[in-house]
């Protein structure tokens, strides 16, 4: 039999309603690999063989009854994001030692309730917050893909970096994941996988550990288009759970894929020309350009002014809401506990010793521009400048580009442990710098792999869309897809 | 605007994390930095500009007023540290 982890979601739902094998093959195929591959990675925190087997056989059942899903049998991956009923939910924190919630996800659910299966959770950065995997309490990621000649590390991105490790190593056969600053598209781009943040309100916030409120969305990192296209499908749904879920039906983005870019109109923003970019970027966005053109897109140079002001406001409005949104973990609910001589003298004990440094650094940045005296100054400015960064896009929407071409990040993946990074945490945000506009302006984003750089390592593009128009940027993705190939690690774990 | 050690300790205090003194020098320059990059958003010209409040125009949703989810003490209780007869136990704060 082949290998049945080297197929797409698409080809393996095909396959299996063909009963060309079962889903408890399937399921087993892919346990098989995370036990053969997880002590190099570090992709999976915690894996579930039994949960994963019985969900498969359940599968089977309806396979055989003809009552099958839309992702029957198919085994993914969660990140640790997700709360998941009596199983490991941590946000990769030591301060949510031993959690297991009582409840599921929204997101979750509608996954399981279109059949699919859960493998395990995946790895990320501690309460999303990083670029590189890297403050995970339960340690990096290793990126499947090495440079030429080199067995170096690389990270994976983050924060999805679990995620986006996991499906580039075909140890899921998709992902979930979360997208705060680019927590999805940087990843994606960093591992040669496709990931789409979806337009704030899409897919339901509830049940997914909260990080910064009016950023935080979920949305799926997968191997192709088509697999994004699948998984997105039953990801979003309006929640009552979730006030700002929206309630508009959620289209059958597979269907879109295909068809012709006849007459569609693609910006390309000059302000993502940024100093010091590496040439190979602004070579591969080129070749982008070229492709969609070749397609019948018409390409429109465009502006959106405020781009550089993105990321500085986004280290304030995040950390502002994270350090609310943590305001939770004191030791009394859930989780680490250390004992104080008094109820204050706990909480810092317990917030000292259960955050690590990335998390105390935004929860400090937070309080103190949320602080008397400082909140107009910092706070107040900072969504400002967000309303007219949000305005640079509808002044953009409304000429009537239909969507936006940049490169998804500004490098290929580095290494573990980069000495410049550590030293400067403003460096590491860089890494975020074409996708965090659209987090501000609450836009779907989509990274899909374009080529690879002289050594090797995948590189992306990113699309940016109009709100609640992820159709037009799974159309357009796809067109990328196809003229650029898909690009699978060299196995060496 | 950057931030002394006394204003690092007093921000992790309302923070409730406690800092040690290298803990709180270390993060001096590091959030120094980080507000010496934000610092850029004051070129940027405000004027007659609203602060952002949600980024998709919504009405507020409504619901019936009823009571449709609850007697899970049990539960809620079932991931504390400490419990006590579904109670959280804390520290005696009262003196």
């Amino acid at each position: 039999m082949t290998d049945l982890t080297a197929l797409t979601i698409a080809e393996a739902r095909d396959q299996l309603k063909a009963k060309a094998f079962t889903a408890t093959e399937l399921t087993s195929a892919y346990l098989k690999a995370i036990e053969t591959a997880n002590e190099a990675l570090n992709a999976y925190i915690a894996v579930t063989p039994e949960k994963a087997l019985d969900m498969a056989k359940a599968s089977d059942a309806r396979l055989g009854a003809g009552s099958a899903g839309a992702l029957e049998g198919i085994p993914l991956g969660i990140k640790d994001l997700f709360g998941t009923e009596g199983i490991h939910t941590q946000a990769c924190s030591h301060i949510l030692d031993g959690f297991k919630p009582h409840y599921e996800s929204t997101v979750t659910s509608n996954l399981w309730a279109d059949g699919a299966v859960m493998l395990g959770k995946l790895n990320m950065d501690e309460f999303a917050m990083g670029s590189s995997n890297e403050s995970s309490y339960y340690g990096p990621v290793k990126n499947p893909w090495r440079a030429h000649g080199s067995n170096a590390d690389l990270v994976p991105g983050g924060s999805s970096g679990g995620s986006a490790a996991a499906v580039a190593a075909r140890l899921c056969a998709g992902a979930t994941a979360t997208d705060t600053g680019g927590s999805i598209r940087q990843p994606a781009a960093f591992t040669g996988t496709v990931g789409i943040k979806p337009t704030y309100g899409r897919c339901s916030r509830w049940g997914i550990v909260a990080f910064a409120s009016s950023l935080d969305q979920a949305g799926p990192i997968a191997r192709d288009v088509r697999d994004a296209a699948i998984l997105l499908k039953s990801m979003a749904s309006v929640d009552s759970k979730d006030t700002t879920s929206v309630d508009i039906v959620v289209p059958d983005y597979e269907s879109i894929i295909g068809k012709p870019l006849t007459g569609l109109k693609i910006g390309i923003p000059k302000e993502y020309r940024v100093d010091g970019m590496p040439e190979e970027i602004e070579k591969l966005w080129q070749q982008g350009i070229a492709w969609l053109k070749d397609a019948g897109a018409s390409i429109v140079d465009i502006s959106l002014p405020h781009t550089k002001y993105a990321l500085p406001a986004y280290y304030i409005v995040a950390p502002a809401e994270a350090s609310s949104n943590l305001a939770r973990y004191d030791g009394v609910r859930y989780g680490l506990r250390v004992p104080g001589k008094d109820i204050v003298d706990m909480y810092e004990k317990t917030r000292a010793s259960g955050f690590g440094d990335e998390v105390k650094r935004r929860i400090m940045i937070g309080t103190y521009v949320l602080s008397a005296g400082y909140y107009d100054a910092y706070y107040l400015q900072a969504q400002k400048v967000r309303t007219l960064i949000k305005k640079d896009f509808e002044d953009v929407f409304h000429a009537g580009i239909d969507a936006i071409l940049t490169p998804a990040t500004p490098s290929a993946a580095f290494g573990i442990a980069d000495q410049d990074m550590a030293a400067d945490p403003v460096k590491m945000y860089l890494n975020d710098i074409f996708t965090v506009t659209v987090n501000m302006a609450g836009l779907p984003g989509i990274a899909v792999p374009a080529g690879l750089d002289s050594r090797g390592l995948p590189l992306g593009l990113q699309l940016i869309g109009r709100p609640f128009d992820e159709e037009t940027l799974f159309q357009t993705a796809y067109v990328i897809e196809q003229a650029a190939g898909k690009f699978n690690a060299p196995k060496w774990w | 605007m950057s931030v002394d050690i006394s204003t690092v300790k007093r921000v992790a205090r309302l923070a409730r994390i406690a800092v040690s003194e290298d803990d709180a020098a270390r993060m001096t320059g590091e959030l120094n930095t980080i507000l010496g990059f934000v610092e850029q958003l004051n070129e940027v010209n405000v004027d007659g500009v609203e602060p952002m409040t949600s980024v998709t125009p919504m009405a507020m949703k409504k619901r019936q007023d009823v009571v449709d989810d609850g007697n899970k003490a049990a539960d809620i209780v079932a991931n504390s540290p400490v419990t006590e007869e579904n109670f959280f136990v804390v520290p005696k704060v009262v003196e």
